[in-house]
């Protein structure tokens, strides 16, 4: 039976994230924690592919405690089971600390739950916003990484392979590669449709594994948490802000009249072009 | 681990069609200077089929050295055969700092590379210096959607990789006459170690304005209201003969599709002209655009941070001014008759 499993993440929503002027930090309080846009990509796409093939749907996150959320709201999307690790000792985990431990979660649940097929990740997080985990566990678990994939054309489990497009700057390519591997995928490869009411009533009461670090198999301690973490931040501060510019005065006429005058000195951008977007 | 056997700067040479990538020489730019504070050598890492030509180019934008891997396996990129090849030569010749464009093959090699090593990654860098007495890279970006800068460090492990963002660093001019060292390098692999295959490549083959490429861009925001308000920023783009940008917003409330998204999520550009109309200047799309040439704000609200940064602002209801603004540019471009015939 095909098991894909998704990786996620609750992040807080850096939309409505406020800065304190004061201090330059993050007040994270102002901020609601979500499932990580991308990983509902994820999980939705694992969810098609079970209706395409059968199967079963897993998601497994690591973070704090509240973060059963997020394994709820995959719930709601249709996954069927979620699995939870969490631990004092994986805080301040970089992205290589962070595909270390999620491998050993990952290890425990084809070892001991089912053996996996494909792992979906989204492609990256909003908070972090590097993409480098995906990636980084399919090198642990030695599967291809197939990164920014935007189509699934095809998942034969029986003659393990998978057929995907990933996206390039100027297009696509096709790509074929053996199973088990991972996907991370674009936002535009589907889209999360509103919650069923029987997963949304099943996601209510829904009860993820939850796993600490003693519950996972040969596990290297040093390569957890800020320990295992190789980049430090080391200073943040607010992104220097350009001196502001001239506003214009005068009648709304008068106005567009300087601003044609200042945008025609470079007129040669505008005859170069002939025709448009044209859309 | 021996920090002194690490020596050297390195960038990681993207081949696209039979060019160089410009990242790839914006990056030996940043590289070089990188590599004159440390009074070290800047190399390329070249990998691809039939790719001697282009070391010359790496050359000529800076690189002192070019590491090359050509045979047949490589003429497209795959993860495995691109990360074997430069984990093979990080162990041969252990450079101190080794960089990669931010794009999707950029990403995607840096990722598995350092996971392998290991190593430090930092992503999506907009900021490059390194401490001269230590060799600490100093790797900043914007962080938490670009809420933040946060400057990353590696302190325990070589060597210190990031990926740079397109179009943030600067490319020096190119000198035809530089000429450097080609070391040819290869390692044991065959296409039946390989688990992927590029069954296809499809060029996207749209006729629209890409943004990372304009010279002019008309973006919009939440601020026109709706999907119909935001004709007006396609009209006018179209009388520009402009590239169509929006804000995060705009993108995920579907107005448009991602594509056309301008910032820290979506794609960093550098036109010489940039209309910021019903944008109100979050920081997440300011680290995007900033570094355009002439930045033109129209905005309702006069105390929208885009103003800040914007060098000429209009203060008005984009949905009465921006119409305003295409027909003037209609009739100062000759296009008014086009217009009026509909074709525009």
């Amino acid at each position: 039976m095909l098991h894909i499993v998704a990786c996620i993440k609750q992040v807080p929503d850096t939309k409505i994230i406020k800065m304190n002027p004061k201090t330059n930090t993050m007040d994270r309080s102002s901020a609601p924690a979500i499932l990580n846009p991308y990983d509902s990509h994820a999980v939705e796409e694992a969810v098609r592919l079970r209706e395409r093939y059968g199967g079963v749907v897993s998601v497994l996150t690591m973070g704090p405690p509240p973060a059963v959320k997020a394994i709820r709201k995959c719930i709601e999307i249709g996954a069927d089971e979620g699995y939870m690790i969490t631990d004092r000792a994986f805080a301040g985990a970089d992205t290589l600390a962070t595909s270390y431990a999620l491998t050993k979660a990952l290890e425990k649940i084809a070892s001991e739950v089912r053996p996996i097929d494909l792992i979906i990740c989204g492609k990256m997080t909003i908070d972090g916003d590097t993409g480098q985990v995906g990636p980084g566990i399919a090198r642990r678990l030695d599967m291809p990484p197939l990164t920014s994939v935007n189509k699934v054309v095809e998942i034969n489990r029986a003659e393990g392979y998978a057929i995907v497009h990933r996206k390039l700057e100027d297009g696509y390519e096709v790509i074929r590669s053996t199973l088990p591997c991972l996907f991370s995928v674009e936002k535009d490869i589907n889209e999360v449709p509103y919650s069923t009411l029987p997963n949304m009533l099943r996601a209510a009461r829904y009860q993820p594994h939850v796993w600490a670090v003693s519950d996972l198999n040969d596990i290297d301690k040093t390569q957890l948490g800020l320990k295992g973490s190789p980049t430090i931040v080391s200073s943040v501060w607010a992104p220097q802000k350009p001196q502001g510019g001239k506003l214009l005065e005068g009648t709304p006429e008068e106005q567009i009249q300087q601003l044609l005058d200042v945008v025609l000195t470079r007129r040669e951008l505008f005859d170069a072009v002939a025709g448009g977007e044209g859309s | 681990m021996n920090f002194d056997d690490y020596r050297g700067v390195w960038v990681f040479i993207e081949e696209k069609d039979g060019h160089v990538a410009s990242v790839s020489l914006e990056l030996l730019g940043a590289g070089r200077q990188l590599a004159d504070k440390r009074k070290t050598e800047l190399a390329g890492v070249l990998i691809g089929d039939n790719v001697q030509s282009l070391a010359q180019i790496a050359f000529e934008y800076g690189a002192d050295k070019v590491y090359m891997y050509d045979a047949p396996i490589y003429r497209y990129y795959r993860t495995e055969t691109f990360m074997r090849a430069v984990l093979a030569c990080v162990e041969k010749h252990k450079p101190e700092i080794l960089l990669y464009g931010a794009t999707s093959t950029g990403k995607d090699l840096a990722s598995a590379v350092a996971t392998d090593l290991p190593t430090g990654l930092t992503a999506d860098t907009t900021q490059l210096d390194v401490e001269e007495d230590t060799g600490l890279l100093l790797a900043s970006r914007p962080a938490f959607g670009g809420n933040i800068m946060a400057t990353i460090l590696c302190k325990k492990y070589r060597p210190q990789m990031a990926t740079v963002r397109p179009k943030v660093m600067k490319a020096l001019p190119r000198n035809k006459e530089a000429s450097g060292v080609v070391i040819e390098e290869s390692i044991p692999i065959t296409e039946e170690d390989i688990r992927t295959k590029v069954l296809e490549i499809v060029r996207s083959t749209t006729q629209h304005v890409r943004i990372d490429e304009a010279d002019v861009i008309v973006a919009g925001g939440k601020g026109l209201g709706g999907p119909a308000g935001f004709q007006v920023i396609h009209r006018l783009a179209e009388t520009l003969g402009a590239a169509v940008g929006a804000s995060r917003d705009v993108v995920e409330a579907g107005w448009v599709p991602h594509h056309h998204q301008v910032g820290q999520t979506g794609v960093t550009v550098t036109p010489k002209i940039y209309f910021a109309i019903g944008i109100s200047g979050a920081i997440q799309h300011l680290v995007g655009m900033q570094n355009s040439g002439l930045i033109i704000a129209i905005n309702k609200d006069p105390a929208a941070p885009i103003f800040q940064s914007s060098h000429y602002g209009i203060v008005g209801d984009a949905l009465t001014i921006v119409p305003m603004l295409t027909e003037a540019f209609q009739i100062a471009l000759g296009r008014k008759e086009e217009a009026d015939a509909g074709k525009i």
